[in-house]
């Protein structure tokens, strides 16, 4: 691993603005502009502006294509239609989450795999092993695209005012190339912040121009440039997992809670059926520890690895924690064992550097927008 | 960011007001306040506790983490801020004024305290 950390086409940009930066996963990644508090609330009630271009883009092309994402991935990706996306995963041989994944189908015969930044290389080394004997061509485009995203209820009319795409006609989970501002784009209605939102893939070289209209498009509508702390707080809300939080190489779907994601009744034979098989059906019989939400009645915030306890026991750990803008109050999601898995079960808390702080437990999401 | 010329510093970040009838006021600085970002929770030490320098006398979180708070002298506490308690915010906003944490009687003052420009020469490098 290069000890250099990459910067992101808008770099300079983001300096040029104030962003704190920090390090995520090689990257040098805005944190926050201003207040992360502030940021995290324009997206839920305006409009927020992201540099994603972190994220690890593999396209995979060829008459083998879908046959080899289907025998690669554990969703049914020959079911996705053209222009739509697929929330999916890669797993290993013994059915442990290498990574969470967007499927994108750009063409008949033609996908983009997005990967997190962090994760990309394994997927990209995955998919690429697990190519032989398929029709099919595996092609690193890290490079090859910057992603800026627009995310929160006034996003639509942001984005209307630069393109001529029809965004009423794109739904949740698609995607189509388009103009927007000038600039060619892969425009795709999905975002991990809970709230309506467009991702847009772009070639690194017409990032900062896109990035420039589209901060002019949305000043009137009371849009901000986001970091990555905002962006933490606002998937949390929404329930959504993180990989090396939620899900891990020791986790299958099925421990996560994410089961649905694993299509056995697809054709053929795909990496990690057989474990994923017995996983299923250990999740029916007995359910290992379950994931939660937990809401602190008092004001001192869970970390991730923090022990949940009840009853003077270790019952489960924090895997993501965080102080909610929305709720006004520190929330976690955290794994623990089904006994204390029911929302409103009493007596749990959070041991917060020795000190048992009270929680609710309740079910995930945290928030979920109005439509 | 500019750091006031009356108050001294410490390598922490905390800052400390000159004594009036022996009680200085101890605040964190602009620098750390931003290093936080949104301080959303505040425990600060109790009227009566003894606090010594260079060791942790309460705590600070932020969004992304959790931080000790040192004391830049040692001595008594006569004062919690409890508008930082109740508004964590202050800490952001006002870091030198309405933000500022505790006051202590001071018994000992360390001799290492820095001046605001040995301070901002210390926190931008």
């Amino acid at each position: 691993m290069s000890n250099a950390h990459r910067q992101t086409a808008l770099d300079a940009l983001h300096r040029s603005l104030g962003a704190t930066m920090t390090d995520f996963a090689g990257w040098d990644m805005p944190l926050r502009y201003g207040s992360e508090r502030d940021e995290h609330l324009a997206v839920r009630t305006r409009a927020g502006l992201f540099d994603l271009s972190h994220m690890g883009e593999i396209t995979v092309t060829g008459p083998g294509a879908a046959a080899l994402l289907d025998h690669a991935l554990v969703g049914n990706i020959g079911s996705v239609g053209l222009g739509r996306a697929r929330y999916t995963m890669i797993c290993r041989a013994d059915g442990g989450i290498l990574d969470d994944l967007i499927v994108y189908r750009l063409g008949e015969t033609e996908y983009m795999v997005v990967a997190n930044a962090g994760n990309a290389q394994i997927v990209l080394d995955a998919i690429t092993e697990r190519s032989a004997g398929f029709d099919a061509e595996v092609r690193d485009d890290r490079d090859a695209y910057a992603l800026i995203a627009i995310q929160g209820p006034e996003s639509s009319g942001i984005l209307k005012s630069v393109t001529d795409a029809d965004l009423d006609g794109l739904k949740y989970y698609a995607g189509l190339p388009g103009t927007v501002a000038g600039v060619p784009a892969l425009i795709a209605r999905t975002g991990y912040t809970g709230e309506d939102g467009f991702e847009l893939f772009v070639e690194p070289r017409h990032a900062e121009s896109l990035w420039r209209a589209l901060t002019e498009a949305g000043e009137p509508a009371g849009m901000v440039p986001c970091g990555l702390s905002c962006r933490d707080t606002l998937r949390l809300e929404a329930g959504m997992p993180l990989y090396g939080h939620e899900l891990t190489t020791d986790l299958t779907p099925f421990d996560a809670g994410l089961g649905r994601v694993v299509k056995f009744e697809k054709a053929g034979d795909f990496v990690g059926r057989e474990a994923l098989t017995a996983a299923a059906e250990r999740a029916e019989t007995a359910p290992p520890r379950k994931l939660v939400g937990l809401i602190a009645k008092g004001r001192r915030v869970p970390r991730a690895g923090y022990p949940v306890v009840a009853g003077g026991a270790v019952i489960g750990e924090v895997t993501s924690g965080a102080p909610s803008p929305t709720l006004g109050k520190p929330i976690a999601i955290a794994y623990v064992d089904a006994a204390h898995a029911a929302p409103g079960t009493e007596g749990v808390g959070v041991d917060i550097r020795g000190t048992h702080e009270p929680y609710e437990v309740v079910a995930l999401p945290f928030y979920k927008r109005e439509k | 960011m500019s750091n006031p010329q009356q108050l001294r510093y410490s390598k922490e970040h905390e800052w400390l007001s000159d004594a009036e009838d022996g009680v200085s006021t101890v605040g964190i600085t602009e620098f750390a306040a931003s290093a936080l970002g949104d301080v959303v929770y505040a425990q600060l030490p109790q009227v009566g506790d003894t606090v010594i320098a260079g060791e942790t006398c309460g705590e600070l979180e932020s969004t992304k983490s959790v931080s000790d708070l040192y004391s830049p002298v040692s001595g008594e506490v006569t004062e919690a801020n409890q508008n930082v308690v109740d508004d964590p915010s202050l800490v952001n906003s006002a870091p030198f004024e309405g933000g500022w944490l505790f006051k202590v009687r001071v018994s000992e003052e360390p001799k290492d305290l820095l001046s605001a420009d040995e301070y901002s020469a210390f926190s931008s490098s």
